[in-house]
């Protein structure tokens, strides 16, 4: 299997002329206090690709998902140990800021969570911390190319002093994947993005998502199996903890080759 | 398939019916038990609203006699066109004298009868002089003229105009003789003995007249400690309750911190008034009776108040905000001052009101920081001696003149459109704030 | 399946599927069985039945198709559920071809009647035994989900082959021998490439059951055992 991916990117790097495995991950192990969350996870994330996640809930994909721009790190009682690069650099290494590194990998959450300021506000936070843009009108660029990005703007343009909460769930959930986007993030990370809102929400953000693939390596955690073979081209099996199985989408959606992989997207797990 | 239709047929039946007939009963008596305590609640209010304004409104008016006076310059002892400061220097002996046989003129009461006038300068109020001096000060030009002017009447004649005291009581009994009444009913029947609005209730400090005695020295010393509790609680309240929140280590140490801070949050106001006593007063050297002393006891028995009502309204907001400010690369810092604070300020804000209310109130602790010593002057500041609202009201409550009970009462009033507007004005912030995110 | 869905009726739906696809593999043998029994007993009457039973196995095929869609449109399956859906909707065809055929070959016992003493060549016979065992086994394979078997029975078309491929040049002398028998020699010839078809869908079925129980396309070609299209006879050679 790691060969295979391997020399996947190898092809790709020649096409494309630069590096396009955008994350390895080798042995990540995670503890929350004495439990073991994750146990020894090896994944590469690529370049121009959607990875999903996929696997029963506990199953720690999620765990994984924020290991990759250290929200971990908010929690007091947990510890990861193993190597994640982001482009050769170990992210847990001292040198390495998290606030910057969450710059360069944004997320996107279960719960459209926007803040409770204006559109134009939610948008402009990231470059404004991160001093992006220090004339207005540099602000307001990145705010309408993020949000045309997040394919907002059409929606919103003519009232981005309204607060972002007052936006439908779908559209919440587009202004923070506008949100990510405004800072100029390498990676989104996407956990449950679509669990809460309605099929033709969802249908918008897939499509979003897709013509994210473009400029961005997007990593998404789903419950949603079919989502998952919908939106991805690699998927990734949790179970208990443990990568089960990894490879294409294609693949472990017609004929995945652990049992437990099929049993869990044929719906027959107990 | 036979449980189910078992089942459908229980539902169906004669005791299934009386069960569901007996739910609705209990749901109905539960409602009406509730009904009945609002009502019971409702009503102890009213009583207390209705004894509190029957008697305070009382207090808001004061009896008053109307009497000419001639200011001539003679009368006075000063040369036409005095300076302030001759105005000031007049004797107040001469300005009572001058009221009072304004009085025996009215009335007229012979030079010689010494007991009459006698009787006759206790219808009028002690502190005539100083209404009639301040009433020259404020018009020097009326120095020459008589002027026709509504004096204090004495604390005694207050209870008899106001109807409080039965004329049918025996003439020893009673705080003023038949003469006297039968002066005052003259007074009266000319237009010249009425209940007036009782401006020296909101000018004055204490005093052992009723008459004489107002609130100013409490409301002011009350404000300035109330102003102190905000400076002083909030930002520190607020400091302390994030930085255990959000920033403080789990272990044993901020554990104990946080029993402690529970802990002080029950702890009896009279030990702040202790502890007040020892470090502020004795240790520090503070002035005694000072609103600054008064303020830092109330803002330390606030803190805890405040510490915990901000944790909780912190809790209070939902992670998911803190975890987009993070996840866009917000420092922890900016997440909790840009986004979670301004979310948690309304909760934080009602805490703040419940401790203020609750400072406003306090008597005990003042007590042992000497707040309870007769003030005379207005405060200028919160260095200067001041006494506080409640303590007032307490020391009214315990003198035994008829006047103080309506005084007590309308102090009272005072107290609690204080504190209407204290929190009316924070109840404003906090939808202010609301609107604003 | 070695364990079982959550959503039991899921599973249900799928056992009905199954058994729907063994019934029709049940129904295509016994057409083929009786297509050339009708052939070499000369029945026109046992004929008249093999057409009339050919309805059911369009029935059925249609009753498959149905079910497999309503099963894709509410069940979205996934892997090996998938892959028994897709190959329920193959298989149902393919049978239904191989019905199809076993007709053909029951319409043109009236055309051979008509010539008396035209013999039946045995050849004929032995295919049809042949991929009738195939189909027998290929249906076993898929109810074991056994792939070792499926590949066993796709191995097995040569034999058919080869044997179409005598009766072919057989066929030719006949005719050039006797210019009566070209009727009865053409549809018997028909008949025979009837069979021959059978046994290539046949091995169709093996793939399918391959694709089902390993979840990857067969794409090595079988190698291809009827020649017919290549042979001449030329009567001054002999």
């Amino acid at each position: 299997m790691d060969t295979r991916q391997s020399s996947l990117a190898e092809r790709h790097a020649v096409a494309d002329g630069q590096p396009q495995v955008k994350f390895v991950t080798r042995g990540v192990h995670v503890y929350y206090g004495e439990k073991e969350a994750i146990k020894g996870v090896s994944l590469d994330i690529l370049n121009n690709e959607v990875t999903a996640l996929i696997g029963p809930s506990g199953c720690g994909k999620s765990t994984y998902l924020r290991c990759l721009n250290r929200m971990n790190d908010t929690v007091d009682s947990a510890r990861v140990t193993g190597s994640i690069l982001l482009d050769g650099t170990d992210i847990y290494d001292k040198k390495v800021d998290v606030v910057q590194l969450r710059a360069r990998v944004g997320m996107v959450f279960q719960k459209p969570n926007p803040f409770p300021k204006s559109i134009y506000e939610n948008v402009a936070y990231g470059p404004k911390i991160h001093g992006l843009a220090t004339k207005k009108a540099d602000l307001d660029a990145i705010v309408e190319t993020s949000l045309k990005k997040a394919g907002l703007w059409n929606e919103v343009s003519d009232r981005l002093e309204t607060q972002g909460t007052a936006l439908s769930g779908g559209q919440q959930q587009r202004l923070c994947i506008a949100r990510a986007i405004a800072v100029s993030p390498e990676v989104i990370l996407m956990d449950e993005p679509c669990s809460a809102l309605d099929p033709i929400a969802t249908a918008r953000v897939e499509e979003l998502i897709d013509e994210l693939r473009e400029n961005y390596a997007i990593v998404i955690v789903t419950h949603s199996m079919q989502q998952a073979a919908r939106v991805s081209q690699k998927t990734a099996f949790f179970h208990l903890g443990d990568i089960v199985e990894h490879g294409k989408t294609e693949q472990i959606f017609t004929n995945p080759r652990e049992e437990r992989t099929r049993d869990y997207i044929t719906g027959r797990f107990g | 398939m036979t449980d189910t239709s078992r089942t459908t047929s229980y539902l169906q039946s004669e005791e299934a019916a009386r069960r569901v007939k007996k739910r609705y009963a209990a749901e109905k008596r539960f409602r009406f038990y509730g009904l009945a305590m609002i009502s019971i609640g409702l009503i102890f209010l009213a009583i207390l609203f209705y004894t509190i304004i029957s008697a305070g409104l009382l207090g808001f008016q004061s009896s008053q006699i109307k009497v000419q006076v001639p200011l001539t310059a003679e009368n006075l002892g000063i040369e036409p066109g005095a300076s302030r400061e001759d105005i000031e220097a007049i004797s107040g002996f001469k300005l009572t004298k001058l009221a009072r046989a304004s009085l025996h003129t009215y009335l007229g009461l012979a030079d010689g009868d010494r007991d009459a006038r006698a009787r006759s300068d206790g219808l009028l109020s002690n502190g005539v002089d100083t209404q009639l001096r301040d009433l020259i000060l404020d018009d020097p030009a009326i120095i020459g003229s008589t002027v026709d002017v509504w004096l204090m009447a004495h604390g005694n004649v207050d209870p008899f105009l106001k109807r409080q005291i039965s004329r049918d009581l025996p003439e020893e009994r009673r705080l003023l003789n038949d003469q006297q009444l039968g002066w005052l009913d003259r007074l009266a029947a000319d237009d010249r003995a009425a209940l007036k609005f009782n401006t020296n209730l909101f000018k004055m400090g204490a005093s052992a007249d009723p008459e004489l005695a107002g609130v100013a020295v409490g409301l002011i010393g009350s404000f300035f400690m109330m102003v102190l509790v905000v400076v002083i609680a909030l930002p520190i309240g607020v400091g302390a309750a994030i930085y255990l929140e959000e920033f403080a280590p789990k272990n044993k140490l901020t554990d104990l911190v946080e029993v402690n801070i529970n802990n002080l949050a029950a702890v009896p106001s009279i030990v702040f008034g202790i502890l007040g006593l020892a470090i502020f007063i004795n240790l520090l050297e503070m002035p005694r009776s000072a609103p600054v002393v008064g303020g830092l006891v109330l803002s330390l028995m606030t803190l805890p108040t405040v510490i915990i009502a901000t944790r909780s309204a912190l809790r209070a907001v939902p992670p998911s905000i803190k975890q987009a400010a993070l996840g866009v690369g917000a420092s922890k810092m900016q997440a909790i001052f840009h986004h979670v604070l301004p979310l948690a300020m309304p909760g934080i804000l009602t805490g703040l009101i419940i401790g203020l209310a609750h400072a406003l109130g306090e008597t005990a602790p003042l007590i042992m920081i000497g707040m309870v010593a007769a003030v005379f002057d207005i405060p200028g500041g919160p260095l200067d001696p001041a006494t506080a609202l409640p303590v007032q009201i307490y020391m009214w409550a315990g003198l035994p003149e008829r006047g103080f009970v309506a005084l007590t009462s309308a102090a009272i009033m005072i107290l609690l459109a204080f504190l209407l507007t204290m929190n009316a004005t924070a109840v404003i912030l906090r939808k202010r704030f609301e609107r604003r995110w | 399946m070695p364990n079982d869905h959550i959503v039991t009726s899921y599973d249900k739906e799928l056992e009905n599927l199954r058994s729907s696809i063994a019934r029709m593999g049940g129904l295509a043998e016994t057409q083929i069985a009786g297509a050339v029994d009708a052939l070499f007993k000369r029945s026109a009457e046992r004929a008249e039945q093999v057409v009339e039973a050919d309805k059911a196995l369009d029935d059925l095929e249609i009753a498959i198709e149905r079910d497999a869609i309503s099963i894709l449109a509410r069940r979205q399956p996934m892997a090996s559920d998938l892959r028994e859906i897709v190959s329920a909707l193959k298989m149902s065809s393919v049978l239904e071809r191989i019905g199809d055929y076993s007709k053909n070959i029951a319409k043109r016992v009236t055309a051979i009647n008509e010539s008396d003493n035209f013999r039946i060549v045995r050849t004929v016979g032995d295919m049809a035994h042949l991929v009738q065992k195939m189909l027998k086994d290929v249906l076993d394979a898929y109810i074991d989900q056994d792939a070792v078997k499926a590949m066993d029975v796709w191995e097995r078309d040569a034999p058919v082959d080869e044997l179409y491929n005598s009766l072919f040049r057989e066929l030719l002398t006949y005719m050039m021998e006797d210019a009566r028998s070209i009727t009865p020699c053409t549809h018997l010839l028909f008949a025979a490439k009837n069979v021959e078809r059978m046994g290539d869908h046949v091995t169709n079925l093996a793939e399918i059951v391959f694709y089902l129980v390993n979840g990857e396309i067969l794409e090595d070609t079988r190698p291809k055992g009827d020649r017919t299209s290549f042979t001449v006879l030329r009567p001054n050679e002999d």
